[in-house]
């Protein structure tokens, strides 16, 4: 008994595994006439029976062939007949069934089609994702089966959209208005484009199909202007996170020595180098653990960038103390020194710095608005780094202190605060931070011994209009540059977008020279 | 204010002549010296470059001419700087703008010059109908006349230094402040320069010009009289400069740099003193400009970088600032020193340069003009 079955079990799976489709329309598959090619797939395909995906994928392998209304899969061992499914020898003078590029899109789009029936979730969740572009009218019946047999949300959503962008051709104006009416949710600018020609009366005679697309166009185009809007404002928190970066460090070292250091942006560099050069390492030296080479690059960008920092003020910036413009131009000295420094050893061009594989790729909220991972992390990063310094500031001693020298440096030395020392740490402080904010530009931008230059206008500007010695101000600040700057280069081209911040600046520090968070306090000079 | 003029040595102004006033400005070693350097100017170097054989020793390569007429213009420049930055402590990083706007305002002129010698043979500039317009836009109108154009290159530095000046220092913007501010001015600028649609040949800027006031521009004799006007406003300049520091402006310009709040307590309002010296001074840029674009041979938006304004910064702290012989030296010294190492060193003209930038603000607070005033001093000192 056990045995019969056994046996009644593998005859089933046998006739399963060879279950043919239609003779008439196998037979087709080796007309002389492409058309009737192209028929045969396309009906096969619609129908869906079992063994179908079996014979068109050896049609598209060049694996299938044909002798006198006969045809044979070869299949990598032996020959079998497409109809009968028996073991044959391939007979004398059979020829693989010619196939060209229009047949082969056929095959490709009738395979997908055909996937949508398979049992593995994921493979027809990417035949549905696949029959998203190039889905012709006569897909239509095949995607409403698969629609019907569908459990699966996600697919189905892929679905609904598939089966009404192949019924858009459909002679039915019924069937034309429910499909642009299902098409009117789905945001995306192909969608858009397909729609486009509905909304004329070259491309669409029915009225009312016609006044539903116009109505989708619409719809769909203001949530696609609403995507732009979303990804001009991301970039520029993502700009805007990047100047804080920047800016973070020079606020403190003009907070607390009201000077600009203008080899801040070669600190940058020194940063972005450090990550170069981790990277290098890493890969000669653990080729398998290379994506973690950023984390590692991270302290050394930061003490890198601090020793050098250090040096700067001990060797050059001390000896300047109260003369903040003759201290403007000895640290322009010391950046093309840096820079000159960057082009011997690295060379004058830029050198090549890589996503670690974590980084690449990005999440897709709407259709047109992709945040890449690396600009999400280094979002992120920016936050993180800002909450170290506002525990370093407001809940370390180190902190307490250059807060007091930057209020009042006088009155700080009274009380016994080391005044000196505490400049030495606030520089070396933010230039460290630079270095980090380098680590970050390297994932985004080129590295260069020239990248550091367009950051001290910038970040500057960040500062100027924060305010001086507030983080809350340089935040803010920075955050609102970023956008503002992104929105307008939407607008109005990116060199205008900047020339307008600028004069946006000046005009602002006509009404609050002090910054949008000024110190409390009274100063009849500074 | 009497206190303070009738404190100094000079008769109070007002009672004397200007002329003689001028003429006070200088002291006979100083008017003997410029004396000298325009009679090498205007007599010797045209001799030595015209009647001299180019193989003999004595002879002045027109190489020679044009370095030496580049690096007084920049001398020019150097002169205004210390004007705003020595005198009126207000250190400017965009002086390269208004010597940009100057040479962008005469070479309209020396572009429409060029006629139809043109690649394209157009009345159009090439760059433009290179861009496919049909006239010119407004702003180039008139651009045909010398007059218009000799009145543009003293009136838009002016008219920008104007406006930007008065909204700066209405708002008491100084310090550091204010250079930032001039370095992101220029920032703009130079963006705006740089595209094709704003009218001024893009980043190729304008250049291949063939004539000015109908005389061709390659001529020696052109570029001798050109030499020699850049030498005559150089001059000119000085003097003008060492009557206005002297002046009873100059002095309460001073006071500003040292005790800006003093002199606002004591009933002055710096915002004037401030507007004057700056406008001043960017006009003088904008001469140095015209003069600089017909000997060089092309502006173009790079003028206006922020690396050559800090450098004319440098210039006049190598020189030496509060003095007006200084920035000339200053000019001279690291110009000369650049296009040596520029031949002969590239790779180490930056590592000099920034090595200047250093040793000058941390040794030579004084500039090379103090460093001989203390040899001289120190002199004295041992030979009493």
């Amino acid at each position: 008994m056990k045995k019969r079955l056994l046996t009644l079990l593998l005859l089933a799976g046998a006739l399963s595994a060879w279950a043919a489709p239609d003779p008439a329309l196998v037979r087709q598959l080796a007309a002389d006439d492409n058309s009737d090619k192209i028929a045969a797939i396309q009906q096969l395909a619609a129908a869906a029976e079992p063994g179908t995906t079996r014979l068109l994928q050896a049609m598209a392998d060049d694996s299938l062939y044909a002798l006198d209304g006969k045809l044979f899969v070869f299949d990598g061992e032996n020959t079998l007949d497409a109809l009968s499914g028996e073991t044959v020898e391939l007979p004398e003078g059979a020829d693989t069934i010619t196939v060209n590029n229009r047949l082969r899109g056929e095959l490709a789009n009738a395979l997908a089609a055909l996937k949508l029936f398979d049992d593995d979730r994921e493979v027809r969740l990417s035949a549905a994702q696949e029959l998203q572009s190039n889905v012709g009218a006569e897909l239509a019946p095949v995607l409403a089966k698969a629609k019907a047999a569908e459990k699966d949300a996600e697919i189905l959503a892929l679905l609904v959209s598939a089966h009404a962008k192949a019924s858009l051709q459909d002679a039915d104006p019924a069937v034309r208005l429910a499909a642009v009416e299902a098409l009117a949710s789905v945001n995306t600018p192909a969608v858009r484009s397909l729609l486009l020609p509905l909304t004329e009366a070259a491309g669409e005679s029915d009225a009312a199909v016609r006044n539903a697309a116009v109505a989708a166009v619409k719809s769909i185009e203001r949530s696609l202007a609403w995507g732009d809007t979303l990804a001009a404002v991301f970039t520029g928190l993502s700009l805007g996170s990047i100047l804080l970066l920047a800016a973070l460090g020079l606020a403190i070292t003009y907070g607390v020595m009201g000077i600009i250091n203008m080899a801040h942006g070669e600190l940058l560099m020194i940063g972005a180098y450090s990550a170069y050069l981790m990277q290098s390492l890493f890969r000669s030296q653990f080729p398998e653990l290379i994506d973690w080479y950023l984390p590692a690059a991270i302290p050394v960008a930061f003490f890198t960038a601090a020793a050098v920092g250090v040096l700067m003020e001990r060797t050059v910036i001390r000896w300047l103390y109260g003369r903040t413009l003759e201290t403007l131009l000895a640290t322009w000295g010391l950046s093309l020194i840096l820079i000159q420094a960057a082009r011997v050893i690295f060379g004058a061009q830029n050198v090549e710095v890589s996503n670690p594989s974590w980084m690449s790729g990005g999440v897709e909220l709407l259709p047109n608005l992709i945040l890449p991972w690396n600009r999400v992390i280094i979002i992120g990063f920016a936050l993180f780094v800002l909450f170290l310094v506002w525990v370093l500031m407001n809940k370390t001693r180190l902190g307490m202190f250059v807060r007091a020298v930057t209020q009042n440096r006088a009155m700080a030395g009274c009380v016994g605060v080391p005044t000196a020392r505490i400049d030495t740490m606030a520089f070396a402080l933010g230039a460290g931070i630079a270095g980090l904010g380098g680590v970050a530009l390297s994932q985004i931008s080129n590295v260069g011994p020239d990248m550091g230059q367009g950051y001290i206008v910038d970040s500057f500007m960040v500062v100027v209009v924060g305010g001086v010695g507030q983080l809350a101000g340089a935040v803010w600040a920075a955050l609102g540059l970023g956008i503002f700057s992104k929105l307008l280069e939407g607008w109005a081209g990116a060199v205008i977008a900047k020339i307008m911040i600028l004069v946006a600046i000046i005009i602002f520090i006509q009404k609050r020279p002090q910054g949008i968070f000024a110190l409390k306090g009274r100063f009849a000079d500074q | 204010m009497s206190a303070i003029t009738s404190a100094l040595p000079l008769p109070a102004s007002g009672r004397v002549p200007l002329t003689l006033r001028v003429f006070a400005a200088l002291d006979r070693k100083a008017w003997i010296a410029l004396g000298v350097f325009l009679a090498l100017a205007l007599v010797v170097v045209p001799v030595l470059h015209l009647a001299v054989p180019p193989e003999s020793l004595f002879h002045v390569s027109t190489y020679a001419i044009t370095l030496i007429g580049k690096i007084m213009c920049y001398a020019l420049v150097a002169v205004a700087m210390d004007l705003i930055w020595g005198y009126g402590g207000i250190l400017s990083l965009g002086h390269g703008l208004f010597f940009a706007l100057g040479g962008y305002a005469f070479g309209m002129y020396l572009m429409r010059q060029i006629g139809r010698d043109g690649s394209y043979q157009s009345d159009l500039p090439d760059f433009m109908v290179f861009l496919d317009w049909k006239e010119l836009p407004w702003f180039w109108l008139g651009s045909d006349s010398f007059g218009w154009a000799a009145f543009l290159v003293l009136a838009v530095p002016a008219i920008v230094a104007f406006v930007f000046g008065y909204f700066a220092f209405r708002s008491r913007i100084k310090g550091v402040y204010f250079s930032i501010i001039t370095q992101a001015l220029t920032y703009a600028a130079m963006l705006l320069f740089f595209r094709n649609e704003t009218g001024f040949g893009g980043n190729n800027g304008f250049t291949d010009f063939k004539r000015i006031l109908g005389y061709s521009i390659t001529a020696p004799e052109t570029r001798l009289v050109l030499f020699g006007l850049t030498a005559i406003a150089l001059a000119a300049t000085l003097v003008f400069a060492a009557w206005l520091v002297k002046s009873k402006f100059g002095r309460v310009l001073t006071a500003i740099r040292d005790a800006e709040s003093r002199v606002m307590f004591i009933g002055y309002n710096p915002l004037w003193y401030k507007l004057t010296i700056w406008v001043i001074s960017a006009v003088l840029c904008g001469i140095a400009g015209a003069l600089y674009v017909p000997q060089v041979g092309i502006i173009n938006p790079s003028e206006m970088s922020t690396a050559n304004s800090i450098e004319i910064a440098i210039w006049v702290a190598v020189g030496g600032r509060g003095t007006l012989i200084g920035p000339v030296i200053g000019a001279f010294a690291v110009n000369l020193a650049k296009s040596w190492f520029t031949v002969s060193f590239p790779e180490y003209w930056l590592f000099f340069l920034g090595l200047l930038f250093i040793v000058v603000t941390l040794l030579l607070p004084q500039g090379l003009v103090g460093l001989w005033k203390k040899i001289m001093n120190k002199k004295q000192g041992a030979a009493a």
